[in-house]
């Protein structure tokens, strides 16, 4: 860093002759080139040769101490037929369903709710957007112990309200998935909320003056107002949150690790088991890239989504 | 009319002070069990908050079983120099994108936009070869340069390039006349105005890296090396149902976020607003 900084200046100090017109030139592409290239080099390296890499891994079988051995598309078949593999795929999906709607819709009402400046509500925006900042790892023990079965706060509130066997919840193979959901909702939705936020403060107020002129309950302001402007920021908000909900992991490694019976786990913990607890680094990596392929196809499915809503003129 | 709206606020405030109830508690929760013996975890009232004994042996086990301290201090060097490096290097890249002329420039950029939402896990494989290859499995590099080299800088980048060229170009130019270098200008007229922006990135960072799990967590195993959350993981297994014990870690590693998070919260927010993608 600091050599680099070094480099650069000495290349611009001193004034640029006008008679060499070519050399200020040179100067001053070198110049540029020495505030992108310590970025650039890293990223190179680390970003997009791994991701070259990651790819020709991905064609191999290779358990890190014998040199890859090139297998073709064998890892990539694979897939198809590994039952775990299927099995962590329709969880994951699961979670997706059963995170991105609600959290959106909760990350909605409460930027709705909170929307103004009343008393108290800089704190309740506060409230609900601080579960988004803790690591899932810590507050994941939490709910470890929210969701404690014999013990735990959930059950104790259930059981105060009258059901007598109240779910196992993460024991539960019924159950395990909707706790895990429940969490996640919990500890994201904060974090669309702000989004939210963003998005009101760019709707024109006047809009609402006209609709209370014209006798429009707060209920239909919200359905025919608010949602519909909202619609940029929810395209987003779900794009973001989908990459997230498949993206499961820390909550899976923390709380359940895949149990019981497979029933939770995701296929990036799939991935993370199979490459540095098997060492098998080629299937993993095949893992790895169906995972990518499948988030680009549906960003890019949400993204056209919106463009044809628009097209019509929603 | 009126008075319906006055139920109608009380109805509201009710629903938000539930949900304000349900969104803290478990914080709470994890504070207050930490102060609490085993017993009054197991026997008591999980609704009851109030620790009874009050006991800091907890926090005593905690330091006995694994070296936690050391823990806190490795997070908190790594959540303060890697987000400064990687700032400082978006910095410098996003004014070459913002104000100099290259040649490729836009077409680099494209490239970067490319990898900007690019998952984590599709290149963790690779990097971890690249680990061992250059002998940094184990090391404080390991936790250090990948984690400044990842798609998030790509998004510092986008970020900052985003500030630079939302500030007007009168004050560079008059800079440049007095024979100011293009790397003066960036560090004496750039960056000073751009401290709310470099503010919300640094406290996003700090969150970020404190927060981090997967990639220590495949490069460590040295206690004396390891951030807070892979050393909490070691608690985990260590303190098996000793849940007195375990909310004592649980605390020492949600804690210092949370504070920062309520010193600086409206930084926070402006952060989360504009960082969006890259901010997590």
């Amino acid at each position: 860093m600091g050599k680099q900084a070094d480099s650069g200046l000495a290349t611009t100090s001193g004034s640029p002759k006008p008679s060499n017109k070519r050399r200020a030139a040179l100067k001053r592409e070198l110049t540029a080139w020495s505030f992108v290239l310590p970025s650039l080099i890293g990223l190179g390296i680390f970003v997009y040769g791994s991701l070259v890499y990651s790819l020709y891994v991905s064609f191999t079988s290779w358990d890190l101490l014998t040199p890859p051995k090139w297998v073709g598309l064998a890892n990539y078949a694979r897939t198809f037929k590994d039952p775990n593999f299927i099995q962590c795929m329709g969880n994951t999906l699961y979670f997706v369903v059963a995170i991105v709607p609600l959290g959106i819709i909760l990350a909605m009402a409460m930027a709705i709710a909170l929307n103004k400046e009343r008393p108290g509500f800089k704190f309740f925006r506060g409230a609900y957007y601080m579960p988004s900042i803790t690591s899932t790892v810590a507050i994941g023990m939490v709910w470890l112990w929210i969701f404690n079965p014999d013990q735990g706060v959930l059950n104790t509130i259930l059981q105060f309200f009258g059901v007598a066997n109240p779910p196992r919840w993460l024991e539960s193979v019924k159950w395990a998935k909707p706790a895990l959901s429940i969490m996640r909702i919990w500890q994201v939705s904060g974090y669309y909320m702000i989004m939210y936020l963003t998005g009101l403060q760019n709707i024109p107020k006047d809009l609402y003056e006209a609709a209370e002129i014209d006798g429009a309950t707060k209920w239909q302001q919200i359905k025919s107002i608010t949602i519909p402007l909202l619609a940029n920021t929810t395209v987003f908000a779900t794009i973001m949150l989908t990459i997230e909900a498949f993206n499961l992991f820390e909550a899976i490694y923390v709380m359940t690790e895949g149990r019981p019976g497979g029933t939770t786990n995701t296929i990036l913990y799939y991935i993370y088991t199979q490459a540095f607890e098997r060492y098998r680094m080629g299937y993993a990596s095949a893992m790895a890239w169906i995972l990518f392929a499948i988030l680009f196809v549906v960003t890019i499915l949400q993204f056209n989504a919106r463009r044809k809503k628009e097209e019509i003129g929603y | 009319m009126k008075r319906k709206k006055r139920i109608s606020t009380v109805i509201l405030y009710i629903v938000l002070i539930f949900l304000a109830v349900i969104m803290i508690y478990p914080f709470v929760w994890s504070v207050t069990a930490s102060f609490k013996t085993n017993q009054q975890i197991y026997g008591g009232n999980p609704l009851d908050l109030i620790p009874k004994p009050f006991t800091l042996n907890n926090y005593k086990r905690v330091l006995e079983l694994l070296p936690f301290g050391r823990f806190l201090l490795n997070s908190m060097f790594l959540a303060t120099v890697v987000p400064a490096i990687s700032i400082i290097l978006a910095s410098m890249a996003a004014y070459a994108f913002a104000r100099l002329e290259f040649k490729g420039r836009d077409f680099i950029f494209m490239l970067l936009l490319g990898v900007m939402m690019l998952p984590g896990h599709v290149t963790l494989i690779p990097r971890y070869a690249l680990m061992i290859k250059l002998g940094w499995v184990n090391r404080y590099i390991a936790l250090i340069i990948p984690a400044i080299f990842s798609a998030s800088l790509v998004f510092k980048i986008f970020f900052m390039r985003q500030h630079f060229l939302s500030i007007p170009r009168e004050l560079e130019e008059a800079a440049l006349i007095d024979g100011c270098s293009q790397w003066g200008v960036w560090w004496n007229i750039m960056m000073p105005n751009s401290k709310p922006a470099l503010a919300a990135l640094a406290i996003i960072g700090f969150k970020t890296e404190w927060n981090s799990f997967l990639w220590p967590n495949v490069v460590i195993n040295d206690f004396m090396k390891m951030p807070i959350q892979v050393g909490l993981t070691y608690l985990q297994s260590n303190a098996q149902s000793s849940w007195d014990i375990l909310m004592a870690g649980t605390t020492i590693a949600i804690v210092p976020v949370i504070l920062i998070f309520i010193c600086f919260q409206q930084y926070f927010m402006a952060g989360s607003l504009t960082s969006g993608m890259g901010g997590r």
